[in-house]
């Protein structure tokens, strides 16, 4: 009969290849589920996962939409590997916007090359402000960071609700809740001139590099791995979990905040109550799809971001639902999570013994 | 204000903190076994859609009742799988969860756009549940004092049964709980499957008696919403039911006030005073007790393998 | 990916994107004319959407083999509206409708890649020599289910189940109150905020608030039927949102106003069929085609049937228009003077409500 196995160690080849077999898993699905169902299943898996890679004119869209998942991912994954659970980065990702986007009404008539890099600067000061409720609760107080740091996305989003409806609505915007269009001083410039590929793109992926970096080459990163792996042992050693506790939430905010900014700045030009959309729980899937790993996570991003750019290439040419774009993004993720199993153990073909 | 106003927002306020308490409850019992099951809304909508479609093709509430209790726990199942055999992320397989309830629920859904079916009427006779006083305590559906009994029952469950306090060992110390010779696995399976079997009752109580049709996203997050209520409650069944109940005044009161003319905030600021106070009060829960542990299952969200 | 590939993709990528699929196909002279949308919501909304995908399968039914149709819909508004329009423009669609205000920056945006395109912007303000953009005159449906409301009505007082107060649903509730006010001038109409679009328990909840405060008359601007049923349950009088709703709601249901876009479509595609396709802004009315009224409930009185048909008919008559001075706001500002009628930029930017709404 077959039965599981703990490996000594993690087997680095699993970690390589298990999120292959669950996309060819996910596709097989994919196109069995969809056929059933009465759609063109080769075509519309064909629509989702390749097409994407495939014309390059997808390229920067895969970008556009990745971005801001890779950046938020990399810092829930420096707090994940320390058992520091947050999943508000949406609000945290919001409440850079909105920071950033105070400065922006501040500096409305000015012009200047310092103004773009102010707005990065509040909005990386506004997604820590945000993240710096919980980790301040669960350092001083024990309350659990999961929840109050959901809850505190509930809280930004009004509050973006609030500021663009009101006292920062566009005055020559017909009454339409959504604030001035940036000045071209207060917009992220395009690395590609002519093309959607904004400065966010490159400096997500510089960052997760360096995230790489640390994470694997400094006694900073071991202690974060250390906190979260046997918290005894990180005391003993002397690495504080308070502290890994702030300084995890912190850079978790701080990217949040930035990539919320990015986007403001970026591809949105303005806040508009359509701002969130999610981005700050969609990266803990691709944490997870990156197994943690900041290099996994610019191909988690990439992979999920294929697939929303895929699910609307396969609904204009296949017609197939948008729900079942989310049903099939859901599939891939449980195969992901599901093969993952391989990497910690193996199967062994064990005999019944009489 | 008039009696039969009174009467009148006592039954909306009832009738809105249901779903919410139902779906709760069965999520702490999950939580109680250390499952962290993210998945609520998702688990919903495959009830709400479920139990329309049922009912909706059988022509009875009833079997609709029962087909949203198997779609919340076959949903349940796939979590289930992932998390408690496979060891996946508790976190990560629960936001998939809801992806795919979102997904699914709007695929199983379209062919029942735009129908409707007859509301879960009343248990009890005219004569009680539409007599204009005591209506407040007859005039209501099963679910309403089903999700009353379960309370009680969940209650008495886990502090006065062995099986309940097995369920609470597994959720408070795994490791021991295996060594003394517990299925640590298969109780949790059965928690989950509780709790599965709740939310799609929870979101069937949207499909069939609130608002007794099908349209996307029927639950409108409710699910999200039962998620912070189980810390809110600390775990415990009785400030569980408190919790619900203060939430769905808080819901139908804002709107009582604002029909009335009384808007004393910005709809935003009154928007995110739940969840400000939900934090509040695990403030001051955890001020009044020197441990902090807010009575949290020690085990909660992590994954366990006999081996 | 370098600049000059993306740059030439984004530059030939109209004249290519929209040929190739056609060369393909065979002859250009039949090849099907490609129409896109993006929609807001899902199509099982049943709600705003549901009637702009009615409106697609109408030009099916019309042209047939003419056209290709195809939609994204759920598309969320800002970057991703501007990708799912790149994806209809590159998938050889020649005529793409954005239907939701959202959509209005990314879509002038995209129109600037696409210069041979057609594109058609649902209630927005921008336009360009390949933008066009229309919408319907929805308060003019209001002013007759207002009429209704007035002559139906046993307390004298109306709830309305609204989202948000931009322009659009603040004009509504002015143009329904003003219309009922003239039926009976001390008619009161209340206000609840639901700060959402669509979410069915709360919109319930909010029609069940305002039946209790006294209203038996509920309307709403929000997207489900829901507050329709809680009027059912209630056994009070409700108007259907966007689409015919009586099937939620028989007895409940008076009227509903219905959103029609699909004579715009048709005629939108016959232009660029014809090539005399031209940018320019389009506000459709009950006279147009746009807006409708739903076949009456039997319940309603012959003074209300009579009273209804009255101002619809004064309407496209252009004898009445539902904004006539003198009008004052709550603070007492006069507004519009005697006799005079609101202008379209004075309804498209209207924060103020008429003396009388509890809002």
């Amino acid at each position: 009969m077959l039965e599981w196995r703990r490996r000594r160690e993690p087997s680095t080849l699993m970690l390589a290849l298990s999120p292959l077999i669950a996309i060819g898993l996910t596709m097989l699905l994919g196109m069995i589920v969809f056929t059933a169902m009465g759609y063109d299943g080769f075509h519309a898996v064909g629509s989702i996962f390749l097409t994407p890679f495939l014309e390059p004119q997808r390229w920067a869209d895969i970008g556009v939409k990745g971005a801001p998942l890779i950046l938020i991912a990399l810092g829930l994954a420096v707090g994940f590997r320390a058992n520091v659970w947050n999943i508000g980065a949406e609000g945290q990702y919001v409440m850079g916007a909105i920071a950033g986007t105070g400065v922006a009404l501040l500096t409305y008539d000015m012009t200047g090359w310092w103004i773009l890099p102010a707005m990065v600067l509040a909005g990386i000061l506004g997604g820590m402000a945000w993240a710096a409720i919980p980790a301040f609760l669960r350092v001083k107080l024990q309350v659990s960071e999961i929840l109050t740091s959901l809850m505190l996305t509930y809280v930004a989003v009004q509050l973006l609700y609030f500021l663009v409806r009101g006292p920062w609505k566009d005055p020559g915007g017909f009454n339409f809740p959504q604030t001035r269009m940036f000045t071209a001083d207060q917009t992220l410039p395009m690395v590609l001139e002519g093309s959607l590929v904004h400065l966010g793109i490159p400096v997500a992926l510089l960052l997760a590099i360096i995230a790489w970096l640390l994470m694997e080459k400094t006694t900073a990163g071991y202690a974060i791995k250390v906190v979260g792996l046997a918290p005894a042992a990180a005391r003993h050693g002397g690495f504080s979990a308070a502290r890994t506790t702030w300084a995890t939430m912190l850079i978790s905010g701080a990217l949040a905040g930035l990539a919320g900014l990015f986007e403001a700045a970026g591809p949105f030009g303005q806040l508009t109550p359509q701002f969130p959309v999610g981005y700050g729980f969609t990266a803990i899937i691709v944490a997870f799809l990156g197994r943690l790993n900041p290099l996994g996570i610019v191909f988690g991003g990439i992979v999920l971001a294929a697939t929303y750019v895929g699910g609307e290439i396969a609904q204009s040419t296949v017609r197939l639902p948008q729900a079942a774009t989310g049903m099939f993004q859901a599939m891939l993720l449980f195969m992901l999570l599901a093969t993952d199993v391989l990497v910690r153990w193996r199967i062994v073909w064990k005999r019944r013994t009489a | 204000m008039t009696t039969a106003m009174l009467v009148s927002i006592l039954m909306t306020l009832i009738a809105a903190s249901t779903p919410l308490l139902l779906a709760s409850l069965g999520e702490l019992v999950a939580e109680k076994a250390g499952v962290l099951n993210l998945g609520v809304e998702g688990m919903m909508l495959c009830g709400a859609v479920a139990g329309f479609a049922v009912a909706f093709s059988t022509g009875s509430t009833g079997f609709g009742l029962v087909a949203a209790a198997f779609a919340g726990v076959a949903a349940a199942m796939i979590f289930a799988v992932l998390a408690l055999s496979l060891m996946a992320n508790q976190v990560a397989t629960g936001l998939a969860l809801t992806i795919f309830g979102i997904g699914t629920s709007s695929l199983i859904g379209a062919g029942f756009v735009g129908r409707t079916v007859t509301r879960l009427q009343p248990v009890f006779p005219a004569a009680l549940s539409e007599h204009p006083l005591l209506r407040v305590i007859f005039g209501h559906d099963i679910l309403v004092y089903l999700s009353l009994a379960l309370v009680a029952a969940v209650s008495f469950f886990l502090r006065r049964t062995r099986p309940g306090l097995i369920l609470r060992a597994v959720g408070e110390n795994d490791a021991s709980a295996h060594a003394i010779g517990y299925p640590v696995i298969a109780i949790r399976y059965a928690a989950v499957a509780f709790g599965g079997a709740l939310a799609g009752l929870g979101g069937a109580y949207f499909s069939l008696a609130l608002t007794p049709m099908w349209a996307d996203r029927l639950t409108a997050g409710r699910g999200w919403i039962a998620l912070a209520l189980v810390v809110f409650s600390a775990w415990k069944p009785g400030r569980l039911l408190l919790g619900a109940y203060l939430f769905g005044a808080v819901m139908t009161l804002e709107l009582q006030a604002k029909a009335a003319g009384v808007s004393w905030l910005a709809p935003e600021v009154l928007a995110m005073a739940p969840y400000l106070a939900t934090i509040a009060v695990l403030t001051m829960m955890s001020l009044g007790r020197r441990t902090g542990r807010l009575d949290a299952p020690a085990c909660l969200g992590k994954p366990f393998s006999a081996t | 990916m370098t600049s000059i590939i993306t740059r030439r993709r984004l530059t030939f990528g109209a004249a290519a994107a929209s040929t190739l699929p056609i060369l393909g196909r065979g002859a250009s002279a039949q090849s099907p004319l490609g129409v896109g949308f993006i929609y807001v919501g899902p199509i099982g909304d049943h709600g705003y959407t549901w009637t702009h995908d009615q409106g697609r399968l109408a030009l099916e039914k019309e042209y047939g083999a003419k056209i290709k149709t195809s939609f994204i819909e759920n598309v969320a508004e800002g970057p991703d509206a501007a990708r799912a329009l790149r994806q209809l423009a590159q998938a050889g669609n020649q005529l793409i409708f954005a239907t939701s205000f959202g959509f209005m920056n990314p879509t002038i945006q995209v129109a600037k890649q696409f210069p041979k395109l057609k594109f058609e912007h649902a209630t927005g303000y921008m336009r360009a020599e390949n933008v066009a953009t229309y919408d319907a005159r929805f308060y003019e449906g209001r002013a007759v289910i207002g009429t209704i409301a007035g002559h139906m009505s046993k307390t004298g007082q109306a709830g309305y189940v609204a989202s948000f107060p931009i322009p659009e649903v603040v004009m509504g509730i002015n143009a329904f109150h003003l219309a009922a006010r003239k039926v009976n001038p001390n008619f009161k109409t209340k206000v609840v905020w639901c700060s959402t679009w669509y979410d069915p328990a709360k919109e319930a909840d909010a029609a069940k608030a305002l039946i209790d405060q006294g209203a038996d008359m509920i309307t709403q601007h929000t997207d489900s039927a829901a507050p329709l049923q809680a009027a059912e349950q209630r056994g009070v009088f409700a108007f259907g949102q966007a689409s015919d709703m009586k099937s939620f709601a028989p007895k409940a249901h008076l009227s509903a106003i219905v959103d029609d876009w699909s004579g715009y479509y048709i005629k939108r595609v016959k232009e660029v069929m014809d090539g005399s396709w031209k940018s320019g802004a389009i506000w459709g009315g009950i006279k147009d085609g746009f807006v409708k009224l739903a076949p009456y409930n039997d319940a309603m009185t012959p003074e209300a049937r009579k009273a209804a048909d009255e101002v619809t008919k004064a309407i496209v008559a252009g004898t009445l228009h539902p904004f006539t001075g003198e009008l004052k706001d709550q603070k007492g500002e006069v507004r519009l003077k005697a006799g005079e009628t609101a202008s379209d930029e004075m309804l498209s930017k209207m924060d103020w409500y008429v003396d009388g709404i509890q809002a």
